[in-house]
């Protein structure tokens, strides 16, 4: 009998570390916040942050939205023409660039490169005592490793996607005009006309949830690391993960909040 | 004044300590001496209140450290880690000045460097390690440096774990008369744990034997040698026959 209710007991044990765990992260996330606003701030953290998340991430979230848009361009030409609607192309891609892929790509990347990173220096200071040590040195570790990195990131990634949609939808028009045809002037007409504002704010308010998202699953795996350099890796490994899962997961709900109106 | 009143801590199923009673009297040096993995250094951070107590009682000056405003008690601190916990994120002086930086005592940076390497040449450092980086340092340099990180700012008590391990036996000299000056002459509460018997000699005016989670013995260092205790007798002596199970 007992045997029999091993797997429900499994998947009920599951369930509640699950829950457990979303509660420990939503309040990490409101004690994060609740530091933003208090002082004392350490403006050359936030630099230092804002040039590793921001300014560092721009090859990886450059090369990504450059051959993201390319592809989609072939993509949408081919599918387009199924139909004899290969003229849209213009627009569709700037449309998904702009309102999903820029925003879930750029993120996705971060979230690679970011989390990790941070999961890892946190972690690493947590397992040699450096996290410790900071408190006796009168420094509250939420705000001085915390805030600063969820804030840069939340600052960054918009700015990010800015210029990911830029060059996404450049990486269309070249692959347009080189390979399918199009006239340029054309093409870049169709796609200022199309786009909305709201197309583009839409994504870089996405955006900005990502980079928050980022920065807190490295901050709070790291500081959750295990002892020893297998708990850092577990650390490092669950804040991309944690990271990636919560930016497809938020996408899909932010999608629905702007869009289905 | 520290005092420690029945203090409980256990990790899980492993009960490591078990009623720890002890008191350190203002300008008083306190050696805490025991086997490895007695829980020396879960002691120290249950008192800086890094690691909570499951029961007890800890004051410090009268006042309940779960209870104190964090910041200003931990003012009073000075704390050198075993592994010495230098962020290694930061220079040798950057670390050594880090309190002098920010926060309530921020000062100017050229002074607050000065005040740096004036401490490290107080543990044998000299003035060219103050821009290197921690990982470029050998492991009793980087002692040193966690060293003059926690007598930086001038603290009331000061926390010592193993200050001397990993030195020379000069430099562990230099270092045990640095921590007696320091309690000598600014008057300062500290605790040490040590597992070198000249050290304790050198530093106490007080022993106390931390054993099964417990204060096995404590009292004045004068009285260690004669006490009958066959714990002590055992720890000093360095047997592998006694009360004490050398496997564990
Ligand atoms: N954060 C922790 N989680 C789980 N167990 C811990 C933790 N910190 C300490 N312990 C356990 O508590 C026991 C005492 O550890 P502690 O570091 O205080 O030993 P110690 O007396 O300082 O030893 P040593 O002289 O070797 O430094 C050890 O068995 C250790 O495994
Ligand atoms: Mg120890």
């Amino acid at each position: 009998m007992t045997a029999l209710l091993f797997p429900f007991a499994a998947v009920g044990r599951t369930t509640l570390a699950l829950l457990a765990e979303i509660g420990r992260v939503t309040l990490y996330a409101g004690r994060t916040l609740g530091h933003i606003l208090r002082p004392p701030f350490y403006p050359s953290a936030l630099v230092s942050q804002l040039i590793f998340i921001g300014w560092l991430s721009l090859p990886v979230v450059g090369l990504t939205a450059l051959f993201t848009g390319g592809a989609l361009a072939l993509q949408i030409f081919a599918g387009g023409s199924r139909f004899n609607a290969e003229a849209v192309v213009p627009q569709i891609v700037a449309i998904g660039i702009v309102r999903e892929l820029g925003p879930v790509l750029g993120g996705l990347m971060v979230a690679g490169r970011v989390s990790a990173a941070i999961a890892a220096e946190i972690g690493t200071m947590k397992v040699t005592e450096q996290i410790d040590a900071l408190v006796t040195l009168s420094t509250n570790p939420m705000k001085y490793l915390t805030v600063p990195r969820v804030l840069a990131a939340t600052i960054s990634l918009p700015i990010l996607v800015a210029v990911g949609d830029i060059i996404g939808i450049f990486g269309g028009y070249i692959v347009s005009t080189t390979q399918l045809g199009f006239n340029q002037a054309v093409y870049l007409d169709n796609t200022v006309d199309f786009l909305e504002t709201w197309d583009v704010t839409s994504g870089l308010i996405k955006g900005a949830v990502f980079g928050f998202i980022v920065a807190l699953m490295g901050c709070y795996h790291g500081m959750a690391s295990g002892r020893g350099a297998r708990g850092v890796g577990r650390a490092t490994t669950n804040a991309v993960v944690s990271a990636s899962i919560l930016i497809l997961a938020a996408n899909y709900l932010l999608t629905g909040l702007f869009f289905s109106a | 004044m520290i005092t420690l009143a029945s203090v409980h801590k256990s990790f899980g199923p492993k009960r490591v300590l078990r009623g720890v009673d002890l008191t350190a009297q203002k300008g008083e040096s306190v050696v805490i001496i025991g086997g490895s993995g007695t829980g020396k250094s879960v002691l120290l951070k249950c008192i800086l209140g890094l690691i909570r107590p499951d029961d007890g009682v800890i004051t410090v000056n009268g006042q309940d450290v779960t209870r104190a405003d964090r910041d200003e008690f931990l003012a009073r601190f000075g704390m050198l880690f075993q592994g010495g916990a230098l962020f290694d994120s930061m220079t040798v002086w950057q670390n050594v000045a880090f309190r002098l930086l920010r926060g309530a005592q921020k000062r100017p940076k050229a002074e607050a460097r000065e005040i740096a390497v004036e401490k490290l040449r107080r543990v044998g450092l000299t003035p060219d390690v103050a821009d290197l980086y921690p990982s470029e340092l050998s492991g009793g340099m980087q002692k040193r440096v966690g060293l003059a990180r926690a007598i930086a700012a001038t603290p009331e008590i000061i926390f010592f774990d193993e200050p001397t391990t990993g030195l020379d036996p000069i430099m562990s000299g230099v270092i045990n008369e640095l921590i007696r000056e320091i309690v000598v002459e600014m008057g300062v509460t500290a605790m040490t744990i040590t597992h070198d018997m000249s050290s304790v000699r050198a530093i106490a005016d007080k022993v106390a034997m931390l054993h099964d989670g417990v204060i096995k013995w404590h009292g004045p260092v004068a009285e260690m040698d004669t006490a009958e205790d066959p714990y002590l007798r055992q720890f000093i002596s360095g047997s592998a026959h006694g009360p004490i199970e050398a496997v564990r």
